[in-house]
């Protein structure tokens, strides 16, 4: 219903409503447990730090799976093609017939010869500039550049070529690429064991803050037990400032692991032509964590949130079924 | 409404405190439990209202066996005790208000539904000026009404004080007696743990003595 068709009783209802909401807000009754009662700075302190150290290995294990797929996918869409040199043997030739050979192959999308010039830039940190590669018996490339769609069989591929040219050896990189995906996945599951560790640590600091708690307030649960009060109603209590110190220590350690992350990206954007950057983008590629990690990060703010509640309300549902018939009026 | 039966308590592997109480705690009775100092008055009382279970004998509560309450049946059974402890204990961070509407807060009902119940309880028991005043400013007898009112808001089948006139004078001690004379007559039963024999001796009524562990019942 639009805002013109209302009657001015309705109008009115709805105000009086919204005042008494408003009202009741105002007036919300004492909490049981006085939120002084909790300890809640060094818990806030060491959940913010585990969240921050979480959330960095979470960043970190994304940044080195994405860079691993992107290492994995730049590599598979380039074969080389290495001729050995021989007594003998016509060089530009060979490399000719061998890019000839491999251009022909189905899934083989082009082949480039690496001139002399860039074969000498890629042997200048061993051998020293103005390198004449007549005098040196160096080994020569052929780039393959292949569909990654339909990449071809490799192994029939080689057998081709080397009936045409003997001398030629093809590398698909796959030693190479399984190594680096072995690394990557080594650290993806160490960085997932940390983050299990961390997440280990929290819940354990947050059973010893609830007991913590509970001894503290030992009265009120007393007081509470006697009235009639069920184990759920009390742990709620204790629940709610633990979920409320969680997320504070969630939030802020998240936040400042966010600004991390941020701030590195932007330097290494701003830093592009540097070399320290270009180490980076290297090994990283772009120092971003992307939308994907930016979400992991604020479902990892969530998860300690929820989990500092949950571990805190199991907490004290256990300890009150120790103290509870035993005597929780002990004086 | 309570029965015990040749029930015995000892703490650890100590000797019994308590041995071979046999009573029953009938339907809107007045009783008083007596004795000396460390005879075991507090142990019995715990015992009572399902803080403590005994070592030994069988003890019905609500008819009720106590040996196979689960912890779930508790608060329930507790819900229908009334109990007001020698030191109070009120919640010092609540008013007078809160404090005796704490046992209706805690099953859940909104505060509409007794915000008027509880002012009328704290004005019978002669605290209508002290309605929000922190237990902190309170006198003793002031916190003992209130702790008196916290026992009786949810109107208890069974009414256990220990020592209700241990922290006053005797002028407010007899008003306190009359309070609970009151609640009796409208019905519920009342269990006085009291050594203060002056008071006794105002009202006739049933009396359980401990004496080393063992109880004598005086009708």
């Amino acid at each position: 219903m639009a805002m013109s068709e209302m009657s001015p009783s309705a109008g009115r209802s709805l105000r009086d409503r919204l005042e008494k909401w408003i009202g009741r807000r105002g007036e919300r009754p004492t909490p049981i447990v006085p939120p002084a009662n909790v300890a809640g700075q060094a818990l806030v302190t060491v959940i913010a730090i585990m969240t921050f150290l979480a959330s960095l290995t979470l960043g970190g294990v994304m940044l080195v799976s994405d860079a691993a797929s992107s290492w994995q996918s730049q590599i598979a869409r380039e074969i080389t093609i290495q001729i050995m040199p021989a007594d003998g043997l016509d060089m530009a030739a060979t490399l000719a017939r061998a890019r000839a050979a491999i251009l022909a192959q189905p899934g083989v999308t082009g082949a480039s010869v690496m001139d002399d010039a860039a074969t000498g830039r890629l042997l200048e940190p061993w051998l020293g500039e103005g390198l004449d590669l007549d005098e040196l018996p160096v080994p020569r490339l052929v780039i393959v550049s292949i569909d990654e769609g339909a990449p071809p069989d490799f192994a029939a591929l080689r057998t081709r070529l080397q009936a045409e040219v003997p001398q030629a050896r093809l590398d698909d990189h796959r030693a190479f690429v399984d190594r680096l995906v072995a690394m990557a996945q080594a650290v993806v599951l160490a960085g997932l064991a940390i983050l299990g560790l961390v997440l280990a640590a929290t819940v354990l600091t947050v059973v010893f803050a609830t007991r913590g708690a509970m001894s503290g307030n030992r009265q009120i649960i007393e007081v509470l037990h006697f009235v009639g009060a069920q184990a759920g109603f009390i742990a709620a209590q204790f629940q709610r400032h633990f979920l409320k110190l969680g997320l504070v220590g969630a939030l802020s350690g998240g936040a400042a692991a966010l600004v991390v992350f941020a701030v590195v990206g932007t330097w290494t954007r701003a830093n592009e032509a540097t070399p320290e950057a270009d180490q980076i983008r290297a090994l990283f590629g772009s120092f971003a964590i992307g939308w994907s990690g930016y979400a992991a990060i604020v479902a990892l703010v969530a998860t300690v949130g929820a989990l500092t509640a949950l571990t805190s309300r199991m907490t004290v549902v256990r300890q009150l079924a120790a103290i509870d018939m035993i005597s929780p009026v002990e004086s | 409404m309570i029965r015990f039966e040749n029930v015995g308590l000892r703490y650890d592997m100590g000797p019994e405190v308590l041995r071979d109480l046999s009573f029953e705690i009938q339907k809107k009775s007045f009783q008083f439990l007596t004795g000396p100092s460390g005879a075991g008055k507090s142990s019995l009382l715990r015992m009572l209202f399902l803080a403590l279970k005994p070592t030994r004998g069988l003890i019905t509560v609500l008819g009720r066996d106590v040996a196979t309450l689960s912890r779930a049946d508790l608060p329930s059974i507790r819900r229908r005790i009334g109990v007001v402890f020698q030191d109070f204990r009120l919640l010092d961070h609540m008013t007078t208000y809160e404090n005796v509407a704490l046992p209706l807060r805690v099953r859940g009902r909104s505060e509409d539904s007794y915000r008027q119940d509880v002012v009328d309880l704290i004005q019978w028991v002669g605290l209508g000026e002290r309605l929000h005043a922190y237990p902190v400013v309170l006198s003793g007898g002031e916190k003992q009404r209130a702790a008196i009112a916290r026992a009786l808001i949810d109107r208890p089948d069974v009414l256990l004080a220990d020592e209700p006139t241990g922290n006053v004078d005797p002028p407010l001690a007899r008003r306190l007696l009359r309070l609970f004379m009151e609640l009796n007559r409208s019905g519920t039963a009342v269990v006085i743990a009291t050594h203060d024999l002056g008071l006794m001796e105002q009202v006739e009524a049933r009396r359980m003595v401990l004496s080393d562990g063992r109880l004598a019942v005086y009708d």
